[in-house]
């Protein structure tokens, strides 16, 4: 079953240049293979989705490019990722630089328990990106407009960002994120745990995004996939399946198990 | 029939349990309540400004007071947070943050082992430690021994403090390009702070009340505290020595002490709670 996966050569999308490549790269939890030689080209400033059932790696996959598995003890990976002719796989690695650029919304949003404010200024102070409390203001209010949250909170920017809805506390996230202009914006599910508003609000916010930001996107919602993304890489037990325009994915596929996923025979 | 029955007694089981609940719950306030109360009666009875101000009076002479051992107490304290605190907070970090290996099980063991210690037992450590090489009772030695018995209670409460705050807030600071002590310092201390106040406030609240490791560290004095090179008051000290003395006049002292002893923990308690407070904890 595994060999089918390696025999799988890396589909590099036309069209843009290439933002991450993934050679060959195999990530184990201790003892236990989480994914197979990937080969992957993810396309600069375009959304990328991550589909597949759940344990199939696509959340593995998405935290290797901003090193952030290295939080989890007994995690090792072998192979290359590539960003912009860096391999950020590198041992010697300085993640902290990495996450600069390389920005993640998490599953569930987890604003710290400061204010509004100080959670988008966060990133900013922690890198020292501004020079004076008026810049710091200016960026934090770009941000924040950027996450079309802005005129929600702008009146109460002190108050605690634990009042906030899920939704918005989900954009917080975002425009946290956005504040210290990375260039990759990494999305682990950002959506869900929200309810159907909420969600068109964030996808209504990809959508815009993209044309700054490379995004990638894990989901467990095809739709969403299909709405929101322009390509899709499909991953089945630590494998990659299959990846290339959306549109393809979803009408065309070459791979059957891609086409019985989506079509719901299996997962 | 019997399904009924069956019903009936678990009906009736379920009444019985929350009886028993209800009831041991209502002896334990009851306990409670009753020392504080009989404190409270005895002590404020007798208790006045002078008091709390005055030294303690020579044996004869009715009058004086116990500010002296009150100003000790509240000094021992202060130097058992300079010893306890620190060790405390940033061992309990480690374990929270670093404490995965063998060599983090073997400090947490070794620290409830500390906790089972028998404070005498801390006494004579620091009784060997400075009061031998000083020759001399002292300040410093009392709330050394005071100190360390708080270690333990803030390394421990601090570690679970820690890991109450989901990783995904940790994992947040990360991802925004924090170095990792600023993700710790920052975000996961600052989230835990209320939980690590608590913890530091039940260490002070148990130092506040040893006699045992005091008694032949700070010996007690019947002067103002000078210099934490030399013998200081306390309040458990003076309570002890005038709860056994017998005179009238002493034992009034002693529960003044007592009552006195109990609300300085209750004024500790409540305002570091103040202070600790975090405003965005919740909603506004």
């Amino acid at each position: 079953m595994m060999s089918q996966f390696r025999k799988m050569d890396s589909q590099v999308p036309k069209v843009t240049s290439v933002k991450i490549e993934t050679q060959q790269f195999n990530f184990y939890y201790g003892g236990h293979q989480a994914l197979f030689d990937i080969n992957l080209h993810i396309p600069e400033k375009r959304v990328t989705a991550f589909i597949g059932p759940s344990g199939c790696g696509k959340s593995t996959l998405l935290r290797s490019f901003n090193r952030m598995n290295d939080t989890i003890h007994g995690t090792r990976m072998a192979g290359r990722i590539w960003m912009d002719g860096l391999d950020i796989c590198r041992p010697d690695l300085d993640v902290v630089s990495l996450r600069r650029r390389v920005g993640m919304v998490f599953q569930k949003s987890n604003p710290f328990m400061r204010s509004i404010f100080d959670n988008v200024a966060y990133g900013l102070k922690v890198n020292r990106l501004t020079r004076s409390r008026a810049e710091l203001a200016e960026r934090i209010e770009e941000s924040l407009r950027q996450a079309a949250l802005w005129e929600e909170v702008k009146d109460r920017l002190h108050t605690s960002a634990l009042a906030l809805s899920g939704g918005q506390q989900q954009r917080l996230c975002i425009a946290r994120a956005l504040a210290i202009k990375p260039e990759v914006v990494l999305m682990d599910e950002p959506a869900s745990a929200l309810d159907p508003m909420a969600t068109q609000k964030i996808e209504e916010l990809i959508a815009k995004l993209r044309e700054q930001y490379t995004i990638v996107i894990v989901t467990h919602n095809m739709q969403q996939a299909a709405r929101v993304s322009d390509y899709t890489a499909f991953l089945w037990i630590g494998g990659l399946i299959e990846f290339g325009p959306t549109n393809k994915i979803f009408t065309r596929p070459d791979q059957s198990m891609t086409e019985d996923y989506i079509t719901g025979r299996f997962g | 029939m019997s399904a009924e029955r069956g019903v009936l007694y678990r009906k009736w089981l379920d009444r019985m349990m929350l009886g028993m609940t209800t009831l041991c719950a209502l002896i334990a306030i009851a306990v409670l309540l009753l020392i504080l109360g009989y404190i409270a009666i005895r002590g404020a009875s007798v208790l006045n400004w002078n008091l709390l101000t005055q030294l303690p009076k020579p044996i004869g002479e009715t009058g004086g007071g116990i500010g002296n051992a009150i100003a000790g107490t509240l000094i021992l304290i202060g130097l058992a947070c300079l010893v306890g605190l620190p060790v405390g907070i940033f061992s309990g970090i480690y374990l929270a943050e670093f404490g995965h290996g063998r060599f983090g099980s073997t400090l947490r063991f070794l620290t409830d082992v500390l906790t089972g210690v028998p404070s005498i037992v801390i006494g004579i450590f620091a009784y060997t430690l400075l009061v031998l090489p000083m020759r001399r009772f002292s300040a410093l030695a009392g709330g050394f021994a005071l100190g360390v018995i708080m270690i333990p209670v803030v390394t421990r409460t601090t570690e679970e403090m820690m890991k109450l705050v989901p990783s995904t807030l940790r994992e947040a600071a990360l991802a925004l390009g924090a170095p990792e002590w600023r993700a710790i310092l920052g975000v996961v201390v600052r989230s835990a702070g209320t939980g690590i106040a608590t913890g530091v406030m039940l260490a002070i609240a148990r130092i506040a009340g040893e006699t045992a490791p005091l008694l032949f560290t700070a010996l007690g004095s019947r002067f103002w505290p000078r210099a934490i090179d030399e013998p200081a008051p306390a309040l458990t000290l003076q309570i002890f020595n005038y709860a056994t003395g017998p005179y009238e006049e002493w034992h009034r002292l002693a529960w003044a002490g007592t009552f006195v002893l109990v609300a300085l923990i209750l004024i500790i308690n409540i305002s570091v709670r103040w202070l600790t407070r975090n405003p965005y904890r919740t909603g506004h």
